[in-house]
């Protein structure tokens, strides 16, 4: 029996603007604006073969993280690229707020990016190791980095 | 939403378009009635929903029996708005605009087939239909069929009528029948 998945419109309106403000947050304004096309096109060509529709904000989040970490990989910031689309939805993040985003965007790039996919997509640390091509403590230490200066910047998780 | 997402979202619907990746685009369209929901496929219009089947569950509807590759692109949609308005003001006789049958099936098909045959401003009778059906005794199927034709208007099942003169029912109300057969000079 197949999924009852529900219009792709649907998906646009309740998620564009939490999977533009992850891609701003991972890749900055500009590589923001191609990633977003990126993902909702990968999203909408392996729409009818989604198994699972109980959690499309973390599908489509999932695929963001991977356009981001293919945005870096072209700029030669991380290693391995991930061309697929993953057929099942990760858990579903917390809900954060635009300030703290923009000041997540004023991050080094791998601190922004290991940020963003720890607390917007609640990786584990080894998670965003993989995503981003680099060692579970090298992604460890650019959460911890980037959150030591949230923090100095006056951010309290 | 604010203006600078409707534009990305806007190129998105293009580009996704383009790439082939679209199954239904749908959009809202004019009319006298209130605004209808008009859906097309790349083969042509696959639905026109009065305002009171509520949009929400007509969308619904097209990406369970369509496909869920659906959004909304109003541009894709220009031409059945341009011809409904040219109907509607009494300009324009015959829809010249490709449909797409993928909703109907079997005997309901071929009475709305039949259907769309009957020029503007005629009628015919719920036997006649069941007749060009090719099962004259399923009057009462015919009517089914034309109840639930997903492209009124377009597809003028306003046109069938009750033998002696009754005009039967229609979908949403008989205003509606009465309406589109006073543009049509039917009714006065």
């Amino acid at each position: 029996m197949a999924e009852v998945l529900p219009p792709f419109q649907r998906l646009l309106d309740a998620h564009a603007v939490d999977v533009h403000r992850f891609l701003v947050a991972s890749v900055g304004p500009q590589e923001a604006e191609d990633c977003f096309q990126e993902t909702f096109l990968a999203a909408l060509r392996a729409y009818p073969r989604l198994r699972d529709a109980a959690n499309l904000r973390g599908w489509l989040l999932t695929i963001a993280s991977r356009k981001a970490v293919d945005s870096h990989r072209r700029r030669g910031r991380a290693p391995e690229p991930h061309a697929e689309v993953p057929d099942r939805p990760r858990p579903p993040p917390p809900e954060r707020e635009t300030a703290m985003w923009e000041a997540v965007r004023s991050l080094p790039p791998k601190q922004r990016s290991a940020v963003a996919h720890r607390f917007l997509l609640d990786l584990s640390h080894a998670e965003i190791g993989q995503v981003l091509g680099c060692s579970e403590e090298a992604a460890r230490r650019n959460v911890h980095e980037g959150v030591k200066k949230l923090r100095e910047a006056g951010w309290t998780r | 939403m604010d203006e600078v997402m409707q534009q990305r979202l806007q190129a998105f619907a293009q580009r996704a378009d383009e790439e082939g990746l679209v199954d239904v685009s749908y959009a809202s369209v004019d009319s006298p009635f209130g605004p209808l929901l008009a859906a097309t496929t790349r083969r042509g219009l696959v639905r026109l929903a009065y305002p009171d089947e509520g949009p929400d569950t007509v969308i619904d509807d097209l990406a369970r029996r369509v496909s869920p590759r659906v959004l909304e692109a109003p541009a894709r949609l220009d031409e059945i708005r341009r011809e409904l308005d040219e109907y509607f003001e009494g300009g324009r006789r015959d829809f010249d605009l490709a449909v797409d049958w993928v909703l109907t099936a079997g005997f309901a098909r071929r009475v709305l087939q039949a259907t769309s045959r009957i020029p503007f401003g005629q009628v015919r009778t719920y036997g006649q239909m069941a007749a060009n059906a090719g099962n004259q005794r399923a009057a009462r199927a015919t009517g089914n069929a034309l109840g639930s034709n997903p492209i009124p208007i377009v597809v003028p099942c306003h046109r069938v009528v009750r033998a002696g003169g009754n005009l039967g029912g229609y979908t949403g109300g008989i205003e509606r029948k009465i309406k589109l057969l006073g543009i049509e000079g039917v009714l006065l």
